[in-house]
């Protein structure tokens, strides 16, 4: 609001001369106009906190007063949280899907660079029909082949009742970090890698001493939503792991724990937020590279 | 000149070597996780096949049942075309009037372009739990609020008629992605054309009329194509919504009828789980699964329509 008053008061002063009915009227226009825009934000902005807001203090309600219609806690029960950890099984969630989580985003970014390279910067027969095909697999819901993929990690190579159905494949490149990186990668100018062989680099050199140290930001936006996809991948683990709890990810344990503390709305919710917190956390880390992420995933304006 | 075809040629050999080591991880991930479950999804799809005694040939009898006397799948084919109609367009709007506000905003916009963003980051399962609990009929804030300012409380996820309206508002909430999206387009949007449309006169409407909508409408196509192949796919919400208001839930196998309240939040996905792993009949779960493949790839093609420009395919 300073700026934008300070811009329309400027001007008549340096013209010395005192402001016109038509200026005046303008200047008012500007200022119901901020108070407008401005009004609507801090509406919207109630509409997509509130819900982080009343989860977070039921979470800190007494039981009996998580029974209630009470928005607003009287005793603040910060134990709560601390009986949510002591949930058998509740550690082994957060152990299970940092596995999931860290093991499979370093799979995908080890196995989908080279591929994106390869589409983003080699001449060959096929291309595009290979890209197509990455767009495809990109947007094949999970579901399409789960039949076929789950008598395979489950008949024949018996690792039902385990992560490993959803880790290993993606350590064959994962399609949506392929399309995006392979994005990203165009953007690199030739020059770079012309200069590069000149000075006698292979490939593969070229990639991992020219191409990796350029491409940091997309190879970051591939890993944080890579990351965020097994944190909140539920049919996944639903498939492969339901059968054994030990094996559960926070995700697919979260409703567990709303069946077994039936009413306790309080614990679900302080189970929600302790699911909910840390891609929140995560997210105010690396904001930059989400963000470059989001614009990065096909549009071409 | 022999000499030169011939090191040509090993060079030709050697560059396609090159090409197919840089991309072999995604060729065995393609045969592996592609290629052949889908084959095998065409197959299954015509056998009768419980999981333990060997399949036999069924010809078209999973087809037939499937859309013929499978009971959810008209249900949920229904819901999506309404998650499609209503939702989608609902949240392309809803981004697009996000976006715009956003852009206006001046004072604290960093703020405010966290704080629309953040719930689209919220975890499917969190954040549907969130929704179960705010909108929950008996303790829930929204209708504690609803009921004192004398509004009638709707049943939301217990109601058929609400259930629907309800995971849009939770789709409504996670908007940041379109918001970033329209913003960005919006902002390139050249300023010469509104400076000229302003000389003309142009009133508010006629500038966002045709300046501004000529200049983002392949984001609008890009928004609402996405859209419309997230609704076909929609899955985690409609299930854990469906799941926590029944009050059922439990591990693999149980009695959970999806799509609760009245099959009122079924999708497609969800009945190949169901037909699947709840009721053991993986043919006909093969033939959802293809009908859900057929819709996907329909709008897939739609988007990587070259004249579209939506997504950049060659150079």
């Amino acid at each position: 609001m300073a700026q934008d008053t300070a811009q329309l008061l400027e001007r008549p002063v340096e013209l010395k001369l005192p402001a016109t009915p038509a200026e005046r009227t303008a200047r008012r226009k500007a200022l119901l106009e901020w108070i407008a825009v401005h009004s609507l934000g801090v509406a919207a902005a109630l509409f997509f906190t509130l819900p982080f807001v009343f989860v977070f203090l039921t979470s800190l309600m007494s039981d009996s007063q998580a029974l209630s219609r009470d928005l607003i806690p009287h005793t603040w029960e910060w134990s709560n949280y601390r009986k949510v950890f002591d949930t058998p099984g509740f550690l082994t969630w957060w152990k299970n899907t940092l596995i999931y989580a860290g093991l499979g985003t370093a799979l995908t970014v080890v196995s989908s660079v080279p591929v994106a390279y390869a589409l983003a910067k080699f001449r060959f027969r096929g291309r595009n029909l290979t890209l197509m095909l990455v767009i495809s697999m990109m947007m094949l819901p999970p579901q399409v082949v789960v039949i076929p993929m789950y008598l395979f990690w489950a008949k024949q190579l018996d690792l039902s009742g385990t992560l490993w159905p959803l880790i290993i494949p993606l350590a064959f490149g994962d399609a949506f970090s392929i399309f995006l990186l392979r994005q990203f990668l165009m953007t690199i100018p030739n020059e770079y890698l012309d200069a590069a062989k000149v000075d006698g680099c292979g490939d593969l050199r070229t990639l991992l001493r020219v191409v990796l140290p350029m491409a940091k930001p997309g190879i970051a936006a591939i890993a944080l939503f890579q990351f965020f996809n097994a944190w909140n991948d539920y049919f996944g683990p639903q498939i492969y792991a339901s059968e054994n709890p030990g094996a559960w990810t926070l995700s697919y344990g979260l409703e567990s724990f709303k069946g077994a503390h039936h009413t306790d709305w309080n614990l679900t919710m302080a189970a929600t937020v302790l699911v909910l917190a840390p891609v929140l956390l995560v997210f105010f880390f690396a904001q930059k590279a989400f963000v470059e992420g989001v614009t990065l995933t096909g549009v071409k304006g | 000149m022999a000499a030169t075809t011939h090191t040509l040629r090993a060079k030709h050999r050697r560059s396609r070597l090159r090409t197919l080591a840089f991309l072999s991880p995604w060729l065995i991930g393609f045969t592996v996780f592609f290629a052949y479950p889908m084959i095998s999804t065409v197959y299954f799809s015509f056998m009768h096949y419980d999981g333990f005694k060997p399949p036999t040939w069924s010809g078209t009898k999973n087809w037939t049942y499937v859309f013929e006397s499978y009971p959810f799948f008209w249900p949920a084919l229904r819901n999506t075309l309404w998650l499609v109609v209503i939702m989608v367009t609902l949240r392309v709007l809803f981004g697009l009037g996000i976006g715009m506000l956003i852009t206006k905003i001046k004072t604290g916009t960093g703020i405010f372009r966290t704080l629309f963003y953040l719930p689209y980051l919220a975890p499917p399962v969190a954040a549907t739990m969130a929704f179960a609990f705010l909108l929950n009929p008996g303790t829930g804030p929204v209708n504690s609020l609803l009921e004192k300012i004398g509004i009638p409380a709707p049943g939301w996820f217990n109601d058929p008629s609400w259930s629907k309206p309800a995971l849009t508002m939770l789709a409504l909430w996670g908007v940041g992605d379109l918001m970033v999206i329209f913003m960005a387009a919006l902002l390139d949007v050249p300023r010469e054309q509104y400076e000229a449309a302003e000389l003309d006169g142009a009133t508010p409407w006629q500038r966002f009329r045709y300046v501004t909508l000529p200049n983002i409408s392949p984001i609008i196509m890009f928004a609402v194509v996405t859209g419309v192949i997230g609704a076909m796919q929609y899955y985690t919400q409609p299930l854990v919504a469906g799941k926590v208001a029944s009050g059922v839930i439990q591990g693999a196998g149980t009695a959970f009828e999806p799509g609760y309240p009245e099959h009122s939040t079924l999708t497609l996905p969800q009945l190949v789980y169901n037909l699947g792993f709840q009721r053991f009949d993986y043919g006909s779960a093969c033939v959802v699964a293809l009908v859900l493949f057929a819709l996907s790839m329909a709008f897939t093609a739609l988007l990587m329509r070259r004249r579209g420009g939506l997504i950049q395919a060659g150079d």
